[in-house]
């Protein structure tokens, strides 16, 4: 054993006494690790899960749309400001394209937050065949855009994604409800007396049985020509870089356009206050973690502090500084942290992948991805140290006041 | 790598006139402990002090040390006043002209005995790792120990770790070497080969020492006597 001659003195005293404690090292350093290891788990496992059920809800929908504003009865003022009729209708909302929509998508297609722009025009139709009808909600659209937003190609589980000026894609809800499969014909009337006759291109399943029921999608063309608004697009469908920021995009281009935009925050609401108070809990977790690591690592210290006095009052004698022996002790606390986030990283880490072998769904597949965040596993070396630190303070200056004399008396 | 020292042109190590410590003060139960102490050692002087147990022996080895301020007087080391020193200041003189050889040996348990010997080089930027340990390796040999250099300082005998402690206390040359019942815990032999060796340590580089004993045998041996009773010296 000797002193390297590469590391400073607070380096060899600190990691020599902590070495001479090794049971008390180790057992600290055990509780360090299993605080640690539960942050590292709890954290990739709550994540796996948010981005699970994010990615579920927007299977099946943009991050935002872009549609006309209601319209709205405003109420008749007299000269003196009073109104005039105090009872004011609601009015039928019509069926109307976005205004000049080719240069609003253009427009918004420039912000940097937006990553795919594209048209569709939505409305309500009867499909029928034979005697079975069902209503359902018809979404036009252009699949090179389209496909982009909701990837209707990869939920095909019969026939497949073509969409053609006489083709329309199902769910298989209400392909079973209407007894029909790929290459059956069905008539589609629209509120305005347009019927016209599809082929059953494919069938989906997006995971959802409203919407496997209700949705169906045909050509841009063939709704705009079936719901009378030639050149029209209804709607406005974006996907982002950054699903999170959806809410304040959709601000900007409100804001910007003067058109509804509605967030899939703001539309699954009650979702995103759930995943908001998953992200609470686990930071209180990881708070109420962190501090029973930094008082472990400081009644230890105290402990320590107790039992050198009279190693740092003949320290002391010898000519150390307080500064220095405040050093040693801070140092410790750093050593401890580091060490017991090192380990408790290799053991969340193990964790995590026992239970992605191990908790499977009923088919074999894995639950759902999780992600090794090299960025938390770092955020946890240098927090879980600098807890170890902020925890020494106490004892190190403790240590570090400690009147020589007294503590070589003992 | 030898320290840096003044040993040469001073020739009184340690000044003490009107030297006071009292305790508690302000309180009602404030105590004086020593009364006016004069002293004056001078370079190369080995000086016992004796005296019955609680007359302030330790109290005024404290003093001298720099690890406790006297109340009032003035304390020069080397010639140089000690009364105006920040804590900061104290420790670096009390590093560089003064060593303490203590009745138990308190050596670092974690250490070897030659990192024990190193330890109050750290606190000196002049020393080099190399030149530590080629200090500390000349002094644990001085003191018989060039065998047991490297084992740890929990696995040596009494005697042993003493000498060590002897040897950690000359690792910075220094001008005085403050020894409170260096023997006190060792048996007759091995405290008559500690008492040698301070002895030696003295003829041989003119070290001061200000040795407290109880051991009126070793007492004679020393060419100078002081006795504290309550707090004042009443045979130098």
């Amino acid at each position: 054993m000797n002193i390297s001659p590469w590391l400073p003195f607070e380096w060899v005293v600190a990691s020599k006494f902590l070495k001479e404690g090794a049971i008390q090292t180790t057992f600290i350093i055990s509780g360090i690790s299993i605080g640690v290891a539960v942050i590292v788990f709890m954290s990739a496992l709550l994540t796996g899960m948010q981005e699970n059920f994010v990615n579920r809800v927007l299977t099946g929908q943009p991050h935002i749309q872009l549609l006309v504003h209601k319209e709205v009865v405003r109420p008749l003022y007299s000269e003196l400001g009073v109104i005039e009729s105090p009872t004011l209708q609601m009015p039928l909302q019509r069926f109307k394209s976005i205004d000049q929509w080719q240069s609003v998508a253009l427009e918004v297609a420039r912000i940097p937050e937006v990553s795919v722009v594209s048209p569709a025009l939505s409305g309500s139709a009867l499909l029928a065949r034979g005697e079975a009808s069902r209503s359902v909600s018809v979404i036009g659209m252009v699949p090179e855009l389209y496909f982009k937003i909701i990837p209707l190609p990869d939920k095909i589980v019969i026939g497949r994604a073509l969409i053609t000026s006489d083709s329309i894609l199902i769910g298989v809800d209400l392909a079973t409800d209407l007894g029909v499969g790929v290459g059956d014909k069905l008539q589609i009337s629209t509120g305005n007396g347009s019927v016209n006759t599809l082929n059953v291109m494919g069938i989906f399943d997006l995971g959802n049985k409203g919407v496997n029921s209700r949705n169906v999608f045909i050509a841009f063309r063939t709704a705009q020509s079936m719901f009378g608004l030639i050149g029209g697009a209804s709607v406005l469908d974006l996907t982002l870089h950054d699903v999170y920021t959806a809410e304040t995009v959709a601000r900007q281009i409100e804001t910007q356009t003067g058109l509804e935009a509605d967030s899939w925050i703001k539309t699954n609401e009650q979702f995103f206050t759930a995943v908001k108070a998953q992200t609470t809990a686990n930071t209180a977790i990881r708070l109420f973690v962190a501090l029973s690591v930094g008082f472990g690592i400081a009644s230890v210290l105290v402990v320590s502090v107790v039992q050198r006095s009279r190693e740092i009052g003949i320290l002391r004698a010898m000519g150390i500084t307080r500064g220095q022996v405040l050093r040693v002790f801070l140092l410790q606390g750093g050593l401890l942290g580091f060490a017991g986030a090192l380990v408790g990283s290799g053991l969340g880490g193990s964790a995590l992948l026992l239970w992605q072998k191990y908790q499977r769904n009923a088919d074999g597949t894995v639950m759902f991805a999780l992600t090794f965040d090299t960025q938390l596993l770092v955020q946890t070396l240098v927090l879980t140290t600098l807890t170890g630190l902020i925890a020494a303070f106490v004892p190190a200056l403790r240590a570090a006041r400690l009147d020589p004399v007294v503590a070589i008396r003992g | 790598m030898e320290p840096s020292t003044t040993k040469t042109s001073i020739t009184s190590v340690l000044e003490l006139r009107g030297i006071r410590k009292s305790f508690n003060i302000g309180k009602a139960s404030e105590t004086e402990i020593l009364h006016g102490i004069d002293l004056s050692l001078m370079e190369g002087e080995f000086c016992a002090v004796v005296g019955p147990s609680g007359s302030g022996k330790s109290t005024l080895l404290n003093t001298v040390g720099l690890l406790d301020r006297p109340t009032s007087g003035s304390l020069k080391i080397c010639g140089q006043e000690t009364s105006l020193l920040t804590d900061q200041g104290l420790t670096g003189l009390r590093g560089r002209k003064i060593g303490f050889v203590f009745q138990y040996h308190y050596l670092l348990s974690a250490f070897t005995a030659i990192e024990n010997v190193m330890i109050p080089m750290f606190a000196d930027a002049v020393f080099t790792n190399a030149s530590m340990r080629e200090r500390a390796a000349f002094l644990l040999e001085s003191v018989g120990l060039t065998p047991w250099m490297n084992s740890p300082a929990a696995h040596l005998s009494g005697g042993q770790q003493q000498r060590v402690a002897i040897a950690r206390a000359l690792a910075m040359n220094p001008a005085l070497i403050l020894a409170d019942e260096p023997t006190g815990n060792l048996d007759t032999k091995s405290a008559d080969g500690v008492f040698d060796l301070l002895q030696h340590v003295c003829a041989e580089q003119g070290t001061t020492f200000l040795f407290v004993t109880h051991n009126l045998l070793l007492s004679s041996r020393c060419k100078r006597t002081i006795e504290v009773i309550d707090g004042q010296l009443s045979k130098n």
